[in-house]
């Protein structure tokens, strides 16, 4: 009876081991000439380890195998010897120092982030990034946008599972980049494999570095610094297009602001921002405060019955805009729009069986921005 | 000679001077060979206790998608993991093996301050019992990884954070007075003779780590305490906010953090190069320059820390001092490699479980220094850092480095320890099963984490599957062998072949003119050393 799930779990093991067998085992050289000059460097140390091994463990299997009591060795008595010992510690100072030459040159190249024709900071935020093209008015979040479902194993996991976003960094082929990298509340890491660029993103800091990548397409990588409990869920992807298609992007971008400063002073009903508020709440709250309200007590609380999402309105859009020092709550008057955060608070005032039946109006937001300016 | 002097002890007090009956005898001793004992069981029950851990850790990843536990916990999980592993199992072994060792090699009839060597040890059971407490908490335990960067170690940490920090305080305090102790036993209890370049290497490298501990303890400390400040008293050390620099925890995290790497294998390099020469049959080749390795490696580890912060975005010349500065701690380390090839070199081997361990240990540990090596390449290292490529090499330098060095140590004194020989059947089979598992479960990371695969993730890319759920075996067949170490230890103390005082016809050193068991008092008077 028991034997067939386990034989049957074996063969899906097996299959899965064929299916998903991409067996990659070694650094990719990536997409620009820095990626390819670090790919060639841990190519180059990786080799003289691999000599150096070779050597080492070449003598030490030899004697291992021959110099054993059970083939009649008598131990030989020497013990020391100057010459050899200055001779295998000169050798490998010697080899480091062939090897310092072109990780410092590489370095230095990492290091030039001048003459960029293009500016991007990039912000870390418990668990997501945002992108802000310096100059042109064009900002965005990336959120994670793989399904829970997928990540709770209820569907099949896609080729690019924890690996895709909702809204890609964008940039141009054939430009210098220069990223301006900082976080909001605890470190992140940037990290694109094929762009060799992996930078702390740290609150109070800017960090730079740039990239060039000549090919068209898209990248992807990971936050490589542990920042909380979704450290594994706040993925990067670039999506490098041609300088024209970019253009394009960028226009659509800046069109899409000059819509949504429209929408600010639009006349909204409770339930047009009860609807946009329930996709906002979804990517900027739920992370914490469940899709439930629920939260997950003590560290984030319910906002189910809350004495804040059921009390006075201005305190409930005091602690949203402004956060909560102290705690994970971030002030989100930084990060979203008006149109959002008064989304946001009349969801949360009406939703799980909060019927206040209130809501808030983006103008409430303006009027309650330029009050604390 | 000593055999005289200790026949003389013998006749003479042993009666009234024996261990004291029942528990009080554990609680109070001032016996360096009971406290050694405890400090040895405190560490393997730790290292079962942090396993137990990396076996929940390697559960989670034996497949994509979560399925045993949430990410909070399984942060949770590799944080305690790190930190019961080198504070709990890996530290207090090696002053387990200090605190027996140390005396029965210099000749010393026990540590220079044996009450506080008490104390150091009931330290650890409070400081340990506080850190684990904390996973019974509400929020749960610390979360913020074992090396507890802010500030997602103080602003937005679990409250259990206060617990820990007090639990580091006591650990470091522990280990601070264990050093002075070291220190004080070394430069003042040697017996007759024995000049400093005439001291095993053991004790070498317990006197040059004793020296870092004190040095890097402190630091520590202060670092907790920064955070305590930051946390509870409205100070802004680390957070940016109030005008603090979290790069500044890094800084000095690291500056502990670097030298306790070495203060987890430097001793272990000491036993190491004890069971080479005994199954050699051959004398310890370059004992001098071993010793010199040994103090340059300790030297360098002060200017290297930074090389943990390549991706912080320190400057550029900051950057270039810290790479060569790493890059140049492989000639020390190379030295002693080749030291101990060579005194394999024409030697009279044999393979007993200690040599198996010891063998495996250099073997072993020079592809974790190679990967180290990589890892000093600046540029590289943005490919390589914080990804299970890191994990790769650690492991392979604390796995089979640390670890085998204590399986290599325990082996190779058991005999002294309880006046039996181990089962060496069983000895072999633990060596055999321990190196294929820790291949299997780390190996592969190196592959994983230069495809891209970050570190302290809970859930991964399915490219990842095969390698982990390869990983996450040999995890779990490491884990299972260690319960058959446990066998073979209570099967070696409750019985077994008699062992001579001398039980490896190529060991040297005074603890083998003692007899075995060694008595509960050695060397009442000094022997003479020539």
């Amino acid at each position: 009876m028991l034997r067939r799930p386990v034989l049957a779990g074996l063969l899906l093991a097996c299959a899965s081991f064929t299916v998903q067998a991409e067996w990659a085992v070694n650094m990719r050289p990536g997409v620009t000439d820095i990626s390819q000059s670090v790919f060639d460097l841990h190519m180059i140390i990786f080799w003289i380890c691999v000599a150096i091994g070779v050597v080492v463990f070449g003598v030490m299997f030899w004697s291992m195998l021959i110099h054993r009591r059970s083939s009649g060795q008598q131990p030989a008595h020497f013990h020391e010897s100057t010459s050899v010992e200055v001779l295998w510690t000169v050798l490998p100072l010697v080899i480091l120092l062939a090897m310092a030459v072109p990780a410092t040159k590489t370095l230095i190249e990492i290091y030039d982030t001048s003459e960029a024709d293009l500016d991007i900071q990039i912000t870390g935020y418990q668990w997501k990034w945002q992108y802000k093209y310096l100059g042109e008015d064009v900002a965005f979040f990336s959120n994670l946008s793989t399904p829970s479902t997928q990540i709770h194993n209820q569907d099949d996991k896609g080729e690019h599972y924890l690996l895709e976003v909702d809204e890609p960094l964008v940039i141009p082929a054939g430009k210098k980049v220069r990223f301006l990298i900082t976080a909001a509340d605890v470190i992140h890491a940037w990290w694109v494999p094929d762009l060799a660029v992996k930078k702390d993103a740290i609150p109070g800091f800017i960090n730079e570095s740039w990239t060039k990548v000549d090919k068209p397409g898209i990248y992807r990588g990971q936050c490589a610094e542990l920042c909380g409990k979704d450290h594994g869920f706040m993925p990067i992807v670039v999506d490098v297009k041609t300088p024209e298609d970019y253009a394009a992007w960028l226009a659509e971008k800046k069109a899409a602001a000059a819509a949504q400063r429209e929408l600010t002073s639009k006349n909204w009903t409770l339930d047009e921002l009860m609807a946009r508020g329930e996709k906002a709440y979804q990517s900027n709250c739920a992370a914490c405060h469940q899709a439930s309200g629920e939260g997950m007590p003590p560290v984030f609380p319910a906002l189910k019955g809350s004495a804040i999402a059921t009390g006075p309105i201005d305190g409930h859009l005091d602690i949203v805009f402004n956060g909560k020092p102290g705690t994970a709550m971030a002030a989100y008057g930084k990060q979203l729009s008006e149109v959002d955060i008064a989304a946001i608070i009349t969801y949360e005032r009406n939703a799980w069986g909060n019927a206040l039946g209130d809501m808030l109006t983006p103008q409430d937001v303006v009027k309650y921005k330029q009050a604390q300016e | 000679m000593s055999a005289a002097i200790d026949s003389h002890a013998h006749a003479g007090h042993d009666h009234h001077h024996g261990p004291a009956k029942g528990l009080m005898r554990w609680v109070l001793t001032t016996n360096h060979k009971d406290i050694g004992s405890m400090y040895l069981w405190f560490s393997f029950i730790m290292f079962l206790v942090g396993g137990s851990m990396a076996m929940v850790i390697r559960a989670e990843l034996f497949q994509p998608g979560l399925q045993i536990v949430q990410p909070e916990f399984f942060n949770q999980m590799t944080t305690m993991h790190g930190l019961i592993m080198v504070f709990g199992a890996v530290m207090p072994a090696f002053v387990g093996l200090a605190n027996w060792m140390i005396p029965l090699m210099i000749g010393a009839p026990d540590m220079a301050l044996p009450r506080m060597n008490n104390f150091s040890f009931w330290l650890l059971p409070a400081a340990f019992g506080i850190l684990l407490s904390t996973l019974f908490t509400e929020a749960g335990g610390p979360n913020f990884g074992w090396t507890f960067y802010a500030p997602l170690s103080t602003t937005y940490a679990p409250e259990s954070v206060t617990f820990f920090i007090f639990g580091v305080h006591l650990m470091g305090v522990s280990s601070i007075m264990g050093a002075i102790n070291v220190i004080a036993t070394i430069l003042n209890l040697r017996a007759p003779g024995m000049t400093l370049m005439k001291m095993p290497l053991f004790v070498w490298t317990w006197l040059i780590t004793a020296f870092l501990l004190i040095a890097v303890m402190p630091v520590l400390a202060g670092c907790v305490t920064m955070m305590l400040m930051d946390i509870h008293f409205g100070t802004s050390f680390f957070n940016a906010a109030g005008g603090g620099d979290p790069v500044l925890f890094q800084h000095v995290f690291w500056f502990f953090g670097h030298p306790e790497v070495y203060i987890m294998i430097l001793p272990a390099f000491g036993a190491v190069s004890a069971i080479i020469p005994a199954f050699a049959r051959k004398p310890l080749f370059g004992y001098t320059s071993m010793v010199y390795a040994t103090a340059s490696i300790a030297f360098l580890s002060f200017i290297v820390w930074a090389h943990h912060m390549f991706t912080v975005g320190i400057p550029l010349t900051g950057e270039l001092f810290f790479m060569y500065a790493t890059m140049l701690i492989a000639v020390p380390t190379g030295v002693k490699v080749f030291n101990w090839v060579t005194t394999m070199w024409r030697g009279s081997m044999t393979f007993e479980t200690p040599m198996l361990f010891a063998v495996a240990f250099v073997i072993l540990f020079t592809i974790g220094g190679f990967s180290g090596l990589m890892l000093a390449i600046a540029p590289a290292d943005f490919q390589y850092h914080d990804t299970y490529f890191v994990v790769a090499h650690f492991h392979y330098v604390l796995v089979p480095g640390a670890i085998f060095g204590i399986f290599a140590s325990a082996y190779f004194w058991l005999p002294k320890w309880t006046g039996h020989m181990y089962d060496e059947t069983l000895g072999k089979t633990h060596f055999w099963m321990s190196f294929i598992g820790m291949n299997l479960a780390f190996f592969p990371m190196h592959f994983v984490g230069l495809a891209g695969m970050p570190r302290r993730i809970p859930d991964y890319n399915l490219q990842f599957a095969d390698f982990n759920m390869i990983s996450s075996m040999g995890a779990f067949m490491f884990g299972a062998t260690q319960l058959l170490f446990l066998f073979i230890v209570i099967k070696c103390i409750r019985g077994g072949k008699k062992a001579e005082a001398k039980p490896w016809d190529g060991a040297e050193g005074l603890e083998w003119s003692v007899p075995s068991p060694a008595p509960y008092h050695t060397f009442s008077t000094p022997p003479e050393v020539k």
